[in-house]
């Protein structure tokens, strides 16, 4: 049989930041997507090995199986104060947490708001999903008004229960935040604006111009109790409008960065 | 004298809910009772099994290493538990999923396609049931009268329009089983 | 009332509602989330509080406040979120209020895992917390016991102005048994003259742990033990089960215990005298009783599913009269009847010294159990 070359292009290729395993993620999840634009930004700018991950507590608590760099596992909630122990220690690395709702919104509030407002140079890659996926689907400080999860089985009253933290727009008010953005994990428009948002604030790390977080709308189909193409599309229909897409803090210095 | 019995499979085969059928009936019986499950994070496509212990005194260990009988409703299972059953015991496998003959001689294996004979009666989540018939007619800890009452007073509202084919499914089981060249 | 068939999670969230719990505060974690779960529903519906806390310790804050009330209050947790609540505790028993806890105890240390364990015993019976408090602390080994303990818990912090915790593992909390439900109690509607509740034209009252006189600390220090002294001497509970002829005493609390009670019969069917005494009381633990069946028993074998916690407390009851060995499994591991069987049958065949660590010995055995090498 006579073959003929055909000149071969890679198009698709798993970023050597991440590692060639299947993770335990529900299928469809979201998580998933993170990882990987993670990891890419990593890959392009050349710095998977000196980057240190922390991973939360929450349904990424094996995030560190699943990038090839250096990682440590925080307490539920310390990863800001686990990543600042880092950041002191070797600050010419780069470091990164990557945290849930419930993580970094509710029993981590303090530590966040502390590393922001001291202007840490860490990254926080914050995955809302306006659930505790982990545990079982409970209520999240993010859950929306009338949702119901297992802990609030009518839906949540914010009489009782409280409204929605809005991590971004509250972090964006602390003059040590250098970049702080919301974007969303819907759709392949979306997913590259959050995946040149994750380079942004890598890259303002690496210029020393202080915390930076990305906030990422994402699914959690198996809790919220709906198929994938339905969490997809509850997304856009009731996330989206309670945390809008946009740039909360840019610093002027960020803004000038050249990427 | 206690009877363990060890139900596993697949989440979402109702392992689980089959053991809880057979604890209720045991309850209502006036046996004592233990059901205990795997439990582990909420993720889907894990397994699932659970441990029934029925006695006639105060339950010890609700978790036994040798069981008297386990159903197996997929290959992982039957890998696992079939070198645990004790001599004498009972093996149900559900052969629409495992490829395999078991390999021990000295219990009494059952096998049965528990899926087909589920969608044979119109619903697939009946395997459970299916599965428990044929355990029941091999091990008769409880009788299928038994276990049927406790479908009837324990069977969620939501499915209780489910009651009558669920007590077929258990029917079916047994039939099946006591037919079966084992 | 008849049995029903309960989860040990709802079965004691449940016995808390009916034993007339008025506020609940908690924050998810397993293995102990259905009895979150049940309070979420049950309790705003009967008109009382559930708050999911922002963290645990927020939510033993949140305890702390509503015990100051007089209500009758409780929180649940596992054991990373009772970790992060032993600053809150601490004030809470210096302030002398009375609060209700229940650890459903999971693998560690740190983040470790979900599965059953023992590991908390010494933060909770020993402390955890700084300076000289003492909990009551109480540990069911089946579904019915975690509910007649919750029930009984509430009643103990009221009456001693304590701390009263009922020690769960995942094993007892994921477990259905039949069991029996208490009536509804209603709920309390006269609070005890030292709640703060606004005065109200009475008198004011303030609580508060600080003593900023050293004598003063002194003095409640010392009141504080006058009332641990009165529990001491009332509140010991222990199950005992073929004591009266064993040669071979099993210790063990908890899940430990019952699975070591089909141990137990077993080893009896093989014509060895074993018996089992299971403390229910960690907290007082029996002390005497167990100096007493030293008197009678031949050898002890303490199990447990922590590296030897509750050993001490055997050791420093027996005093060195009667030859201990142990038996564990640890971070998550439950042991089989089979395993503790075996060592049943050892020691009855076996010499144990008098002298010596038990948990020396037990790490020897252990090693090719786990094939550890060295
Ligand atoms: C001190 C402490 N409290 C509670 C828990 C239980 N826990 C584990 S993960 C989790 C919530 C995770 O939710 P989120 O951060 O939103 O992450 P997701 O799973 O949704 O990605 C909780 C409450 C714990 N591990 N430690
Ligand atoms: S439970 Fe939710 S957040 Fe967790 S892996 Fe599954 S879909 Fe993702
Ligand atoms: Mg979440």
């Amino acid at each position: 049989m006579v073959t003929t070359a055909t000149p071969v292009q890679v198009v698709y290729k798993r970023p050597t930041s991440l590692s060639d395993i299947p993770t335990h993620y529900c299928p469809g999840c979201t998580h998933g997507i993170a990882h990987r634009l993670i990891a890419e930004v990593m890959d392009e700018m050349n710095i998977r090995d000196k980057t240190i991950g922390v991973a939360p507590v929450g349904c990424s608590v094996f995030a560190y199986n699943y990038f090839t760099c250096d990682f440590v596992e925080a307490a539920h909630g310390r990863a800001p104060a686990m990543a600042t122990g880092i950041k002191r220690v070797l600050p010419d690395r780069v470091v990164f947490t990557y945290q849930g709702d419930g993580d970094m919104a509710s029993i981590g509030m303090s530590e966040i708001i502390h590393a922001a407002g001291r202007g840490e140079n860490l990254t926080v890659i914050f995955i809302n999903n306006a659930i505790y996926g982990m545990t079982g689907g409970q209520m999240a400080p993010t859950t929306l008004p009338g949702q119901k999860t297992t802990s609030s089985p009518n839906g949540r009253d914010v009489e009782t229960m409280g409204f929605p933290m809005k991590m971004a727009e509250l972090l964006s008010q602390l003059d040590g935040a250098g970049y702080v953005v919301r974007r969303s994990l819907h759709d392949p428009k979306n997913i590259r604006m959050a995946k040149k948002a994750i380079r942004l604030a890598f890259e303002t790390q690496v210029h020393g111009l202080g915390f930076s977080m990305v906030e990422l709308l994402s699914t959690c189909n198996t809790n919220w109790g709906i198929s994938v193409l339905e969490s997809i599309q509850w997304l856009e229909d009731h996330m989206i409008p309670a945390y809008p897409i946009g740039d909360y803090k840019v610093s002027p210095a960020v803004a000038n960065l050249k990427v | 004298m206690q009877t363990e019995i060890i139900i596993a499979g697949f989440g979402g085969q109702g392992a689980l809910f089959a053991g809880q059928v057979l604890a209720y009936a045991a309850m209502d019986s006036g046996h004592q009772v233990t059901w205990i499950p795997s439990y582990g994070p909420e993720m889907r496509g894990g397994t699932a099994n659970c441990t029934v212990i029925i006695a006639d005194e105060e339950i010890g260990s609700p978790l036994v290493l040798n069981p008297k009988a386990a159903i197996v409703l997929n290959l992982p299972s039957l890998d696992k538990y079939e070198p645990l059953v004790v001599p004498g015991g009972v093996l149900v496998v559900n052969t629409s999923l495992v490829n395999r003959t078991a390999q021990r001689t000295d219990i009494e294996n059952v096998f049965i396609p528990v899926n087909e004979i589920a969608e044979e009666l119109g619903n697939r989540r009946l395997l459970n049931m299916v599965a428990l018939g044929a355990l029941l007619a091999k091990l008769p800890v409880l009788s299928l009268d038994e276990v049927e009452k406790g479908l009837v007073d324990h069977l969620p509202e939501r499915h209780k329009r489910l009651l009558e084919v669920n007590k077929l499914a258990l029917h079916r089981g047994a039939e099946y089983a006591l037919q079966a060249v084992t | 009332m008849s049995k029903e068939l309960l989860k040990g999670n709802i079965a004691m969230a449940e016995a808390a509602v009916r034993a007339g719990v008025e506020a609940y505060f908690g924050y998810p974690i397993t293995p102990q989330t259905e009895l979150l779960e049940w309070m979420s529903e049950r309790l705003p519906a009967l008109g009382r509080t559930f708050l999911q806390a922002e963290s645990e310790v927020a939510a033993i804050n949140m305890l702390y406040g509503a015990a100051c009330t007089g209500a009758r209050v409780m929180i649940s947790s596992s054991s990373p979120g009772i970790s992060l609540m032993m600053e809150g505790l601490s004030y809470i028993a210096g302030t002398e209020v009375p609060v209700v806890l229940i650890d459903v105890m999971r693998g560690g240390p740190g983040l470790g895992n979900i599965a059953p364990s023992q590991g908390d015993y010494n933060q909770i019976v020993h402390g955890g917390g700084h300076g000289d408090y003492h909990p009551i602390v109480l540990a069911p080994s089946s579904v019915q016991e975690a509910i007649d303990l919750t029930v009984l818990a509430f009643d103990l912090a009221e009456k001693y102005r304590s701390i009263v915790f009922v020690v769960a593992d995942g094993n007892i909390g994921q477990m259905m048994e039949p069991a029996e439900l208490p009536p509804m109690r209603p709920v309390r509607t006269e609070y005890p003259d030292w709640a703060v509740r606004g005065s109200m034209g009475q008198a004011r009252h303030f609580l508060s742990s600080i003593y900023i006189e050293p004598k003063d600390e002194e003095v409640a220090n010392y009141r504080m033990m006058q009332v641990w002294k009165r529990v001491q001497e009332n509140e010991i509970r222990y199950q005992e089960y073929y004591l009266d002829d064993a040669e071979i005493t099993v210790v063990g609390f908890g899940t430990a215990g019952r699975i070591a009670l089909s141990a137990v019969r077993n080893a009896r069917l093989q014509g060895v005298k074993a018996g089992l005494f299971r403390p229910i009381s960690l907290n007082p633990f029996p002390i005497d009783e167990l100096e007493k069946i030293s008197q009678h028993t031949k050898k002890l074998l303490v199990v447990e599913m922590n590296t030897g916690q509750m050993l001490n407390d055997v050791q420093r009851a027996v005093k060195g009269k009667i030859p201990i060995d142990f038996y564990a499994r640890l971070g998550g591991i439950v042991p089989f009847p089979d395993e503790i069987l075996a060592e049943i049958l050892r020691i009855n065949q076996e010499e144990i010294p008098l002298e010596g660590d038990p948990r020396q010995r037990w790490m020897k055995r252990f090693a090719p159990v786990i094939n550890w090498k060295n």
